[in-house]
């Protein structure tokens, strides 16, 4: 089957500067993947070149097995939404809704009616006089109620608090449930996100550096503490992402090896204390070691 | 985000164990209809797919089954199956780590059977 997104070489450029550096992925149907990294990582880019508002540099990406350059055919299917979405002036939250009522296919009203509720967004308001949550939450309900068949969220959530961001969350997987769709997620705010992602990818420096399932990557990386000699007697031969020493006592980050899914086991044989790690931890993890193996490339 | 889970493992494998939880505490009886993945999926807060897997996990285990266009039930004899999986993880997680811990603090078996007696009392 075709992927909805697919990614080869995706490189873009500005000058010297390489913001997205041979990038290649996946996306199949019907799954919600997070696309994580921290700002400035080439999430952004990513996201624009796929639904061609930026031109790809070198390699390519398809979306719905064709080229989205003025391509209707792929650009009608996704409901893009961005971190700052900029409106008409003088348009009310009613008119913007009834504009992406004409441009959706899968438009639900009565859907998006329901969301304004839960929200409490104001219809008659216009739109350059809602807070910021408030308009954030105007690009939530364009996104759940398009029922894009690829549906992008980039940072959809400036100014929400928790509640509404929890909102979000619910109000995504019970419509996702019911009408399963293409869902990427571009988020920094891992934590709250991890339950409901069903596969990870993290960009960092604009390199791709986990692209898995998250249910694989749970369990796969913890820290192992204890008295510094057993520590490094355990880590030895094995991949560690970050350490740190206090007195006698050191804690290593560890990634388990596929072959080696007993990690843990052995470390609480050997009295070492173990603790799992969660995916916002996995990923900090990963970036330093990337931070740090770049510097020391150069 | 919902009720919480531990960050160790993978979350199907713990959806699975909180539906044989129910199952051996009595709350989802055999033949009773078991909840249905969209359920599962916004109560804990996770990925629909996910709670599927868990779901197929206990199918694949003759503890859930599937009626055609129903939903899933609970098997007959699902509750054996499950109390019998403890059984053997009551095993692994708690015997084999006791006898361990007991060897490294130089508990003799006999203490050790004295020191259960002893709970047993309390």
């Amino acid at each position: 089957m075709t992927p909805i997104i697919e990614a080869k070489n995706l490189t873009k450029q500005y000058g010297d500067v390489v913001t997205v550096d041979r990038v290649n992925f996946k996306v199949e149907e019907n799954k919600i993947y997070g696309l994580l990294g921290r700002n400035g990582a080439g999430k952004t880019t990513i996201m624009h070149m796929l639904t061609a508002q930026q031109f790809v540099s070198s390699g390519e990406i398809r979306v719905f097995g064709e080229l989205p350059f003025e391509n209707n055919n792929v650009l009608e299917r996704i409901c893009f939404i961005k971190e700052s979405q900029k409106y008409p002036d003088n348009f009310t939250v009613r008119d913007v809704l009834d504009t992406a009522a004409d441009v959706y296919r899968n438009w639900d009203r009565a859907y998006a009616l329901s969301l304004v509720e839960k929200f409490e967004l104001p219809l008659k308001r216009q739109v350059k006089k809602l807070s910021r949550g408030m308009l954030s939450a105007v690009g939530i309900i364009i996104g759940l109620a398009s029922r894009a068949p690829l549906t992008i969220f980039d940072e959809p959530y400036l100014g929400l608090d928790a509640v509404a961001r929890q909102m979000f969350y619910d109000s995504l997987l019970a419509d996702y449930a019911e009408y399963p769709r293409t869902v990427l997620l571009s988020t920094h705010l891992i934590d709250e996100v991890s339950n409901l992602l069903e596969h990870v990818l993290l960009i960092d420096g604009g390199k791709l550096l986990i692209d898995e399932e998250a249910e694989a990557l749970r369990g796969r990386v913890y820290t192992v503490s204890g008295p510094k000699a057993a520590v490094e007697v355990f880590a030895s031969g094995r991949k560690v992402l970050d350490s740190q020493s206090l007195g006698g006592m050191i804690q290593m980050t560890i990634e388990n090896g596929h072959s080696d899914e007993l990690g843990q086991d052995e470390a609480e044989a050997l009295g070492l204390s173990v603790t799992p790690v969660s995916l916002q931890q996995l990923c900090v993890s990963y970036m330093k070691r990337h931070t740090v193996s770049n510097k020391e490339g150069k | 985000m919902g009720p919480s889970m531990d960050d160790n493992r993978p979350i199907f494998v713990q959806i699975a164990e909180r539906i044989e939880d129910d199952i051996i505490e009595g709350t989802l009886l055999e033949e009773a209809q078991a909840p249905s993945t969209t359920h599962i999926a916004a109560f804990y807060r996770i990925n629909p797919a996910t709670a599927a897997k868990g779901v197929n996990l206990l199918v694949d285990e003759g503890i859930l089954y599937k009626k055609r266009g129903i939903g899933m039930f609970v098997a007959t004899g699902a509750r054996q199956i499950a109390v019998n999986k403890r059984k053997e993880q009551f095993y692994e997680q708690y015997i084999i780590t006791m006898i361990r811990e007991a060897q490294r603090l130089g508990i003799t078996t006999d203490q050790l059977k004295e020191m259960i007696q002893k709970g047993e009392s309390n």
